[in-house]
Protein backbone atom coordinates (compact mmCIF):
# COMPACT_ATOMS: atom_id res chain seq x y z
CA UNK A 1 0.00 0.00 0.00
CA UNK A 2 1.00 3.43 -1.01
CA UNK A 3 1.76 5.83 2.32
CA UNK A 4 3.26 8.97 2.30
CA UNK A 5 6.11 8.05 4.39
CA UNK A 6 7.42 5.70 2.10
CA UNK A 7 7.51 8.45 -0.89
CA UNK A 8 9.19 11.70 1.27
CA UNK A 9 10.45 13.27 -2.14
CA UNK A 10 6.42 13.67 -3.20
CA UNK A 11 4.86 16.65 -3.14
CA UNK A 12 1.64 15.40 -3.56
CA UNK A 13 -0.02 14.31 -0.57
CA UNK A 14 -0.94 15.61 2.68
CA UNK A 15 -3.51 14.74 4.76
CA UNK A 16 -5.42 17.50 3.63
CA UNK A 17 -4.71 17.98 0.24
CA UNK A 18 -6.94 15.17 -1.27
CA UNK A 19 -7.94 15.64 -4.99
CA UNK A 20 -12.46 14.67 -5.26
CA UNK A 21 -12.75 12.09 -7.93
CA UNK A 22 -12.32 13.64 -11.25
CA UNK A 23 -15.42 15.04 -12.75
CA UNK A 24 -14.33 15.54 -16.77
CA UNK A 25 -16.24 18.67 -17.47
CA UNK A 26 -13.89 21.23 -14.72
CA UNK A 27 -12.48 23.78 -16.41
CA UNK A 28 -11.65 26.31 -14.03
CA UNK A 29 -10.23 26.01 -10.37
CA UNK A 30 -12.92 26.65 -9.32
CA UNK A 31 -14.05 23.91 -8.83
CA UNK A 32 -11.34 22.47 -6.66
CA UNK A 33 -12.18 22.73 -2.64
CA UNK A 34 -9.65 25.35 -1.70
CA UNK A 35 -7.49 22.80 -0.06
CA UNK A 36 -6.87 21.00 -2.93
CA UNK A 37 -5.19 24.28 -5.02
CA UNK A 38 -1.67 23.92 -2.95
CA UNK A 39 -1.59 20.70 -4.79
CA UNK A 40 -2.09 21.93 -8.61
CA UNK A 41 0.23 24.74 -8.18
CA UNK A 42 3.25 22.84 -6.52
CA UNK A 43 6.02 23.80 -8.55
CA UNK A 44 7.00 20.20 -8.94
CA UNK A 45 3.31 19.07 -10.17
CA UNK A 46 3.48 22.00 -12.97
CA UNK A 47 6.89 20.96 -14.06
CA UNK A 48 5.37 17.24 -14.33
CA UNK A 49 2.12 18.15 -16.02
CA UNK A 50 3.86 20.63 -18.83
CA UNK A 51 6.45 17.85 -19.58
CA UNK A 52 3.56 15.44 -20.08
CA UNK A 53 1.09 17.10 -22.17
CA UNK A 54 2.68 19.55 -23.57
CA UNK A 55 6.15 18.45 -24.27
CA UNK A 56 5.27 15.96 -26.53
CA UNK A 57 2.71 15.62 -29.49
CA UNK A 58 -0.17 16.81 -28.08
CA UNK A 59 1.19 20.82 -28.00
CA UNK A 60 -1.68 22.96 -28.85
CA UNK A 61 -1.26 26.45 -28.83
CA UNK A 62 1.21 28.17 -31.42
CA UNK A 63 2.57 30.24 -28.84
CA UNK A 64 3.86 27.45 -26.57
CA UNK A 65 7.33 25.70 -26.39
CA UNK A 66 8.64 23.25 -25.73
CA UNK A 67 10.85 24.45 -23.28
CA UNK A 68 9.53 24.04 -19.52
CA UNK A 69 8.53 27.80 -18.15
CA UNK A 70 6.93 26.72 -14.70
CA UNK A 71 6.89 30.81 -13.36
CA UNK A 72 4.21 31.22 -16.15
CA UNK A 73 2.23 27.82 -16.16
CA UNK A 74 1.93 28.39 -11.90
CA UNK A 75 -0.11 31.69 -13.12
CA UNK A 76 -2.66 30.39 -15.48
CA UNK A 77 -5.71 28.70 -14.76
CA UNK A 78 -5.69 25.35 -16.71
CA UNK A 79 -8.34 22.29 -16.89
CA UNK A 80 -7.29 20.19 -14.16
CA UNK A 81 -5.62 17.08 -14.93
CA UNK A 82 -7.44 13.50 -15.07
CA UNK A 83 -5.03 11.41 -13.46
CA UNK A 84 -5.97 8.16 -14.17
CA UNK A 85 -3.31 6.78 -15.79
CA UNK A 86 -1.21 3.24 -14.88
CA UNK A 87 1.44 4.73 -16.15
CA UNK A 88 1.96 7.20 -13.51
CA UNK A 89 4.33 6.69 -10.78
CA UNK A 90 3.31 9.20 -8.45
CA UNK A 91 0.17 7.53 -6.52
CA UNK A 92 -2.89 9.95 -6.09
CA UNK A 93 -5.56 9.21 -3.82
CA UNK A 94 -9.07 10.16 -4.87
CA UNK A 95 -11.35 10.68 -1.60
CA UNK A 96 -14.95 10.80 -1.85
CA UNK A 97 -15.93 11.56 1.13
CA UNK A 98 -14.23 9.34 3.99
CA UNK A 99 -13.66 6.55 1.97
CA UNK A 100 -9.99 6.58 0.69
CA UNK A 101 -9.67 4.67 -2.61
CA UNK A 102 -6.04 3.82 -3.09
CA UNK A 103 -5.98 4.20 -7.36
CA UNK A 104 -2.79 1.33 -8.05
CA UNK A 105 -0.11 2.28 -10.47
CA UNK A 106 2.53 0.33 -11.14
CA UNK A 107 4.45 0.82 -7.75
CA UNK A 108 2.68 -1.99 -6.39
CA UNK A 109 5.56 -4.25 -8.13
CA UNK A 110 8.16 -2.20 -6.78
CA UNK A 111 8.04 -2.61 -2.93
CA UNK A 112 10.58 -1.06 -0.88
CA UNK A 113 13.51 -3.46 -0.32
CA UNK A 114 13.47 -4.95 2.53
CA UNK A 115 17.01 -6.40 2.26
CA UNK A 116 20.40 -5.03 0.34
CA UNK A 117 18.79 -1.77 -0.97
CA UNK A 118 20.12 0.31 -3.56
CA UNK A 119 22.24 -2.51 -4.74
CA UNK A 120 22.02 -4.43 -7.53
CA UNK A 121 21.02 -7.71 -4.80
CA UNK A 122 18.19 -5.54 -4.23
CA UNK A 123 15.29 -7.99 -2.05
CA UNK A 124 12.13 -6.98 -1.80
CA UNK A 125 8.41 -8.30 -1.60
CA UNK A 126 8.57 -10.08 -4.95
CA UNK A 127 11.60 -11.68 -4.17
CA UNK A 128 10.50 -13.02 -0.81
CA UNK A 129 7.36 -14.42 -2.19
CA UNK A 130 9.26 -15.95 -5.04
CA UNK A 131 11.91 -17.51 -2.88
CA UNK A 132 8.50 -18.89 -0.69
CA UNK A 133 6.94 -20.41 -3.27
CA UNK A 134 10.16 -22.15 -5.18
CA UNK A 135 10.88 -23.56 -1.61
CA UNK A 136 7.38 -24.95 -0.78
CA UNK A 137 7.07 -26.51 -4.26
CA UNK A 138 11.04 -27.85 -4.05
CA UNK A 139 9.95 -29.33 -0.43
CA UNK A 140 6.86 -30.69 -1.67
CA UNK A 141 7.90 -32.16 -4.47
CA UNK A 142 10.67 -33.82 -2.56
CA UNK A 143 9.00 -35.01 -0.07
CA UNK A 144 5.94 -36.87 -2.37
CA UNK A 145 8.35 -37.97 -4.43
CA UNK A 146 10.47 -39.77 -1.78
CA UNK A 147 7.11 -41.51 -0.50
CA UNK A 148 5.88 -42.16 -3.88
CA UNK A 149 3.58 -45.29 -3.44
CA UNK A 150 1.47 -47.61 -5.88
CA UNK A 151 -1.66 -46.65 -4.42
CA UNK A 152 -1.39 -42.86 -4.29
CA UNK A 153 -2.27 -40.60 -1.75
CA UNK A 154 -4.41 -37.59 -1.74
CA UNK A 155 -2.09 -35.55 -2.08
CA UNK A 156 0.25 -37.64 -4.53
CA UNK A 157 -2.81 -37.91 -7.03
CA UNK A 158 -3.58 -34.48 -6.95
CA UNK A 159 0.22 -33.99 -8.28
CA UNK A 160 0.04 -37.39 -10.50
CA UNK A 161 -3.31 -35.65 -12.25
CA UNK A 162 -1.66 -32.67 -12.91
CA UNK A 163 1.35 -34.40 -14.36
CA UNK A 164 -1.06 -36.36 -16.63
CA UNK A 165 -2.64 -32.93 -17.56
CA UNK A 166 0.35 -32.29 -18.81
CA UNK A 167 1.85 -35.44 -20.55
CA UNK A 168 -1.82 -35.93 -21.63
CA UNK A 169 -3.22 -32.97 -22.67
CA UNK A 170 -0.02 -30.83 -23.21
CA UNK A 171 2.49 -33.27 -24.71
CA UNK A 172 0.57 -35.59 -26.46
CA UNK A 173 -1.82 -33.21 -28.43
CA UNK A 174 1.10 -31.37 -29.85
CA UNK A 175 4.85 -33.40 -29.63
CA UNK A 176 3.44 -36.66 -29.74
CA UNK A 177 4.35 -39.11 -26.47
CA UNK A 178 7.28 -40.77 -28.00
CA UNK A 179 9.24 -37.89 -29.20
CA UNK A 180 7.87 -35.88 -26.47
CA UNK A 181 9.92 -37.99 -24.23
CA UNK A 182 12.50 -35.87 -24.28
CA UNK A 183 11.09 -32.83 -23.39
CA UNK A 184 9.32 -34.28 -20.68
CA UNK A 185 11.42 -33.15 -18.41
CA UNK A 186 11.22 -29.76 -19.36
CA UNK A 187 7.73 -29.06 -20.15
CA UNK A 188 6.91 -30.43 -16.65
CA UNK A 189 8.90 -28.10 -14.55
CA UNK A 190 7.78 -25.03 -16.57
CA UNK A 191 4.23 -25.72 -15.78
CA UNK A 192 4.89 -26.63 -12.41
CA UNK A 193 6.74 -23.75 -11.36
CA UNK A 194 4.91 -20.88 -13.63
CA UNK A 195 1.38 -22.78 -12.07
CA UNK A 196 3.08 -22.31 -8.24
CA UNK A 197 4.17 -18.64 -9.22
CA UNK A 198 1.22 -17.38 -10.17
CA UNK A 199 -1.01 -18.89 -8.04
CA UNK A 200 0.84 -16.99 -5.46
CA UNK A 201 -0.88 -14.00 -6.62
CA UNK A 202 -4.22 -15.63 -5.17
CA UNK A 203 -2.73 -16.67 -1.99
CA UNK A 204 -3.30 -14.33 0.95
CA UNK A 205 -0.65 -13.22 2.82
CA UNK A 206 1.46 -13.50 -0.75
CA UNK A 207 -0.93 -11.84 -2.87
CA UNK A 208 1.85 -11.20 -5.82
CA UNK A 209 2.28 -13.05 -8.52
CA UNK A 210 6.19 -14.32 -8.51
CA UNK A 211 5.73 -13.77 -12.55
CA UNK A 212 4.08 -10.38 -12.31
CA UNK A 213 7.75 -8.64 -12.36
CA UNK A 214 9.42 -9.02 -15.51
CA UNK A 215 12.68 -11.14 -14.70
CA UNK A 216 10.84 -14.47 -14.12
CA UNK A 217 8.81 -14.76 -17.40
CA UNK A 218 11.92 -13.23 -19.16
CA UNK A 219 13.71 -16.31 -17.85
CA UNK A 220 11.48 -19.06 -18.65
CA UNK A 221 10.94 -17.70 -22.32
CA UNK A 222 14.67 -17.89 -22.84
CA UNK A 223 14.76 -20.83 -21.70
CA UNK A 224 12.34 -22.22 -23.65
CA UNK A 225 13.98 -20.30 -26.41
CA UNK A 226 17.18 -22.30 -25.75
CA UNK A 227 15.78 -25.53 -25.38
CA UNK A 228 14.17 -25.37 -29.14
CA UNK A 229 16.62 -24.17 -30.73
CA UNK A 230 19.04 -26.30 -29.27
CA UNK A 231 16.73 -29.10 -30.26
CA UNK A 232 16.24 -27.69 -33.75
CA UNK A 233 20.26 -27.34 -34.72
CA UNK A 234 20.55 -30.67 -32.85
CA UNK A 235 18.39 -32.58 -35.49
CA UNK A 236 19.20 -30.54 -38.36
CA UNK A 237 22.57 -28.05 -37.73
CA UNK A 238 22.66 -24.44 -37.75
CA UNK A 239 21.80 -23.79 -41.57
CA UNK A 240 19.53 -26.65 -41.77
CA UNK A 241 17.56 -25.74 -38.83
CA UNK A 242 17.02 -22.01 -40.01
CA UNK A 243 15.90 -23.12 -43.39
CA UNK A 244 13.60 -25.59 -41.97
CA UNK A 245 12.09 -22.51 -39.82
CA UNK A 246 11.98 -19.73 -42.06
CA UNK A 247 11.95 -20.97 -45.68
CA UNK A 248 8.93 -23.74 -45.82
CA UNK A 249 9.05 -25.56 -49.36
CA UNK A 250 6.12 -25.09 -52.41
CA UNK A 251 6.08 -21.47 -52.43
CA UNK A 252 6.54 -19.00 -55.03
CA UNK A 253 10.20 -17.80 -55.44
CA UNK A 254 9.33 -13.40 -54.79
CA UNK A 255 7.04 -14.79 -51.49
CA UNK A 256 10.40 -16.08 -49.64
CA UNK A 257 12.00 -12.49 -49.66
CA UNK A 258 9.01 -11.48 -47.71
CA UNK A 259 8.31 -14.56 -45.63
CA UNK A 260 12.05 -15.12 -44.66
CA UNK A 261 12.90 -12.17 -42.61
CA UNK A 262 9.36 -12.21 -40.94
CA UNK A 263 10.43 -16.11 -39.76
CA UNK A 264 13.36 -15.50 -38.61
CA UNK A 265 12.56 -12.67 -36.45
CA UNK A 266 9.81 -14.73 -35.45
CA UNK A 267 12.42 -17.25 -34.25
CA UNK A 268 15.04 -15.38 -32.69
CA UNK A 269 12.59 -12.59 -30.74
CA UNK A 270 8.79 -12.38 -31.23
CA UNK A 271 8.06 -16.04 -29.90
CA UNK A 272 10.25 -15.59 -26.45
CA UNK A 273 9.37 -11.81 -26.66
CA UNK A 274 5.43 -12.57 -26.96
CA UNK A 275 5.81 -15.63 -24.67
CA UNK A 276 7.23 -13.07 -22.10
CA UNK A 277 4.83 -10.91 -22.14
CA UNK A 278 1.74 -12.65 -22.48
CA UNK A 279 2.61 -13.91 -19.04
CA UNK A 280 3.63 -10.55 -18.11
CA UNK A 281 0.96 -8.75 -18.89
CA UNK A 282 -1.64 -11.00 -17.88
CA UNK A 283 -0.36 -11.26 -14.09
CA UNK A 284 0.15 -7.42 -13.85
CA UNK A 285 -3.32 -6.69 -15.27
CA UNK A 286 -4.73 -9.04 -12.88
CA UNK A 287 -3.38 -8.16 -10.35
CA UNK A 288 -4.35 -4.64 -10.63
CA UNK A 289 -7.80 -5.75 -11.23
CA UNK A 290 -7.90 -7.31 -8.03
CA UNK A 291 -6.80 -4.28 -6.33
CA UNK A 292 -8.70 -1.88 -7.97
CA UNK A 293 -11.91 -4.42 -7.31
CA UNK A 294 -11.11 -5.17 -3.74
CA UNK A 295 -9.98 -1.51 -3.03
CA UNK A 296 -13.43 -0.25 -3.57
CA UNK A 297 -15.11 -2.58 -2.17
CA UNK A 298 -13.20 -1.38 1.03
CA UNK A 299 -14.03 2.25 -0.22
CA UNK A 300 -17.22 2.14 -0.65
CA UNK A 301 -17.91 0.23 2.64
CA UNK A 302 -15.94 2.81 4.58
CA UNK A 303 -17.27 5.87 2.60
CA UNK A 304 -20.26 6.59 5.47
CA UNK A 305 -22.51 7.70 2.45
CA UNK A 306 -25.45 5.63 0.97
CA UNK A 307 -22.56 4.24 -0.98
CA UNK A 308 -22.33 1.66 2.03
CA UNK A 309 -25.27 0.10 0.21
CA UNK A 310 -23.26 -0.66 -3.12
CA UNK A 311 -20.15 -2.27 -1.37
CA UNK A 312 -22.06 -5.97 -1.19
CA UNK A 313 -22.24 -5.67 -5.15
CA UNK A 314 -18.66 -4.42 -5.19
CA UNK A 315 -17.60 -7.47 -3.00
CA UNK A 316 -19.50 -10.20 -4.98
CA UNK A 317 -17.64 -8.70 -7.95
CA UNK A 318 -14.25 -8.68 -5.98
CA UNK A 319 -14.57 -12.24 -5.50
CA UNK A 320 -15.84 -12.60 -8.65
CA UNK A 321 -12.69 -11.57 -9.83
CA UNK A 322 -10.82 -13.07 -7.40
CA UNK A 323 -11.96 -16.62 -9.03
CA UNK A 324 -11.50 -15.51 -12.24
CA UNK A 325 -7.70 -14.80 -11.35
CA UNK A 326 -6.99 -18.08 -10.24
CA UNK A 327 -8.15 -19.50 -13.50
CA UNK A 328 -5.86 -17.29 -15.23
CA UNK A 329 -3.01 -18.15 -13.15
CA UNK A 330 -3.78 -21.86 -14.02
CA UNK A 331 -4.37 -20.75 -17.94
CA UNK A 332 -1.43 -19.15 -18.42
CA UNK A 333 0.64 -21.83 -16.58
CA UNK A 334 -0.63 -24.25 -19.53
CA UNK A 335 -0.59 -21.63 -22.18
CA UNK A 336 3.55 -20.88 -21.66
CA UNK A 337 3.41 -24.38 -21.55
CA UNK A 338 1.89 -25.42 -24.80
CA UNK A 339 3.36 -22.88 -26.78
CA UNK A 340 6.87 -23.92 -25.60
CA UNK A 341 6.05 -27.59 -26.73
CA UNK A 342 4.24 -26.41 -29.85
CA UNK A 343 7.70 -24.16 -30.51
CA UNK A 344 9.95 -27.37 -29.97
CA UNK A 345 7.54 -29.18 -32.32
CA UNK A 346 7.78 -26.39 -35.03
CA UNK A 347 11.49 -27.15 -34.40
CA UNK A 348 12.35 -30.64 -34.96
CA UNK A 349 9.04 -31.79 -36.72
CA UNK A 350 9.16 -33.56 -40.20
CA UNK A 351 8.12 -31.98 -43.05
CA UNK A 352 4.84 -33.71 -44.82
CA UNK B 1 -6.88 31.21 -19.87
CA UNK B 2 -4.81 30.72 -22.74
CA UNK B 3 -6.61 32.76 -25.84
CA UNK B 4 -5.59 29.92 -27.88
CA UNK B 5 -6.66 26.69 -26.46
CA UNK B 6 -10.57 26.51 -26.89
CA UNK B 7 -10.71 23.37 -25.62
CA UNK B 8 -8.84 20.13 -24.03
CA UNK B 9 -8.74 17.18 -23.04
CA UNK B 10 -5.81 15.80 -20.77
CA UNK B 11 -4.92 12.58 -19.73
CA UNK B 12 -3.70 9.41 -21.47
CA UNK B 13 -4.14 8.76 -24.85
CA UNK B 14 -2.70 4.56 -24.35
CA UNK B 15 -6.44 3.95 -22.52
CA UNK B 16 -8.32 4.87 -26.05
CA UNK B 17 -5.40 3.03 -27.93
CA UNK B 18 -6.18 0.37 -25.69
CA UNK B 19 -9.77 -0.12 -26.50
CA UNK B 20 -9.28 0.56 -29.89
CA UNK B 21 -6.41 -2.74 -29.48
CA UNK B 22 -9.28 -4.72 -27.94
CA UNK B 23 -11.64 -4.70 -30.58
CA UNK B 24 -9.48 -6.86 -33.01
CA UNK B 25 -8.83 -9.52 -30.64
CA UNK B 26 -12.04 -9.71 -29.14
CA UNK B 27 -13.45 -10.40 -33.05
CA UNK B 28 -10.79 -13.00 -33.49
CA UNK B 29 -10.88 -15.17 -30.23
CA UNK B 30 -14.67 -15.28 -30.84
CA UNK B 31 -14.17 -16.21 -34.07
CA UNK B 32 -12.05 -19.18 -32.71
CA UNK B 33 -14.45 -20.13 -29.89
CA UNK B 34 -17.17 -20.24 -31.76
CA UNK B 35 -15.50 -22.26 -34.29
CA UNK B 36 -14.31 -24.87 -32.03
CA UNK B 37 -17.36 -25.46 -30.24
CA UNK B 38 -19.13 -25.90 -34.15
CA UNK B 39 -16.54 -28.29 -34.72
CA UNK B 40 -16.53 -30.17 -31.09
CA UNK B 41 -20.24 -31.02 -31.95
CA UNK B 42 -19.91 -31.96 -35.01
CA UNK B 43 -16.87 -34.50 -33.49
CA UNK B 44 -17.04 -34.69 -30.05
CA UNK B 45 -14.77 -37.43 -29.96
CA UNK B 46 -11.83 -34.65 -30.50
CA UNK B 47 -12.60 -32.17 -27.89
CA UNK B 48 -9.15 -32.13 -26.49
CA UNK B 49 -7.27 -31.90 -29.42
CA UNK B 50 -9.32 -29.43 -30.47
CA UNK B 51 -9.43 -27.28 -27.30
CA UNK B 52 -5.47 -27.44 -27.43
CA UNK B 53 -5.59 -25.97 -30.78
CA UNK B 54 -8.01 -23.40 -29.69
CA UNK B 55 -5.78 -22.22 -27.05
CA UNK B 56 -2.79 -22.05 -28.76
CA UNK B 57 -4.99 -19.76 -31.31
CA UNK B 58 -6.30 -17.59 -28.18
CA UNK B 59 -2.92 -17.38 -27.66
CA UNK B 60 -1.34 -15.97 -30.84
CA UNK B 61 -4.56 -13.39 -31.00
CA UNK B 62 -4.37 -12.42 -27.46
CA UNK B 63 -1.26 -10.97 -27.75
CA UNK B 64 -1.95 -8.04 -29.77
CA UNK B 65 -3.99 -6.92 -27.12
CA UNK B 66 -1.66 -7.11 -24.22
CA UNK B 67 0.85 -5.34 -26.58
CA UNK B 68 -1.62 -2.92 -25.99
CA UNK B 69 -1.43 -3.10 -22.09
CA UNK B 70 2.44 -3.37 -22.87
CA UNK B 71 2.61 -0.18 -25.27
CA UNK B 72 0.32 1.91 -22.74
CA UNK B 73 2.54 1.61 -20.29
CA UNK B 74 6.04 2.24 -21.76
CA UNK B 75 5.19 5.16 -24.06
CA UNK B 76 2.02 6.20 -21.38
Amino acid sequence: MWSPSRHPGSPRLSSESLLCFPRCSTADHGAIPRSARPLIDHPERTRVVHRRTHGGRTRIGPDQECRPRPARWRRTTRPREIELNTADLSPTLYAEGESLFHVPTLDEFFPDAILFGGTWFEFNRVQLVRLIVLAVVLIVMCVLASRAKLVPGRSQSIVELLIEFVNGTIIKNTLGLREGKAFAPFLMTLFFFLLAMNLAGVVPGLNLAGTSVIGLPLLAALWTFVVYISAGVKKRGIAGYLKHETAPPGLPKPIYLLLVPIEFLQVVLIRWASLTIRLLANMVAGHIMMVVFIGLTQGLLLSGTWLVAVSPFAGALAIGIYGFEIFVAALQAFIFTILAAVYIQMATADEH
Amino acid sequence: MDPMILSELTGNVASVGYGLAAIGPGIGIGIIVGKTAEATARQPELRGQLQSTMFIGIAFTEILTLLAIVTGLLFG
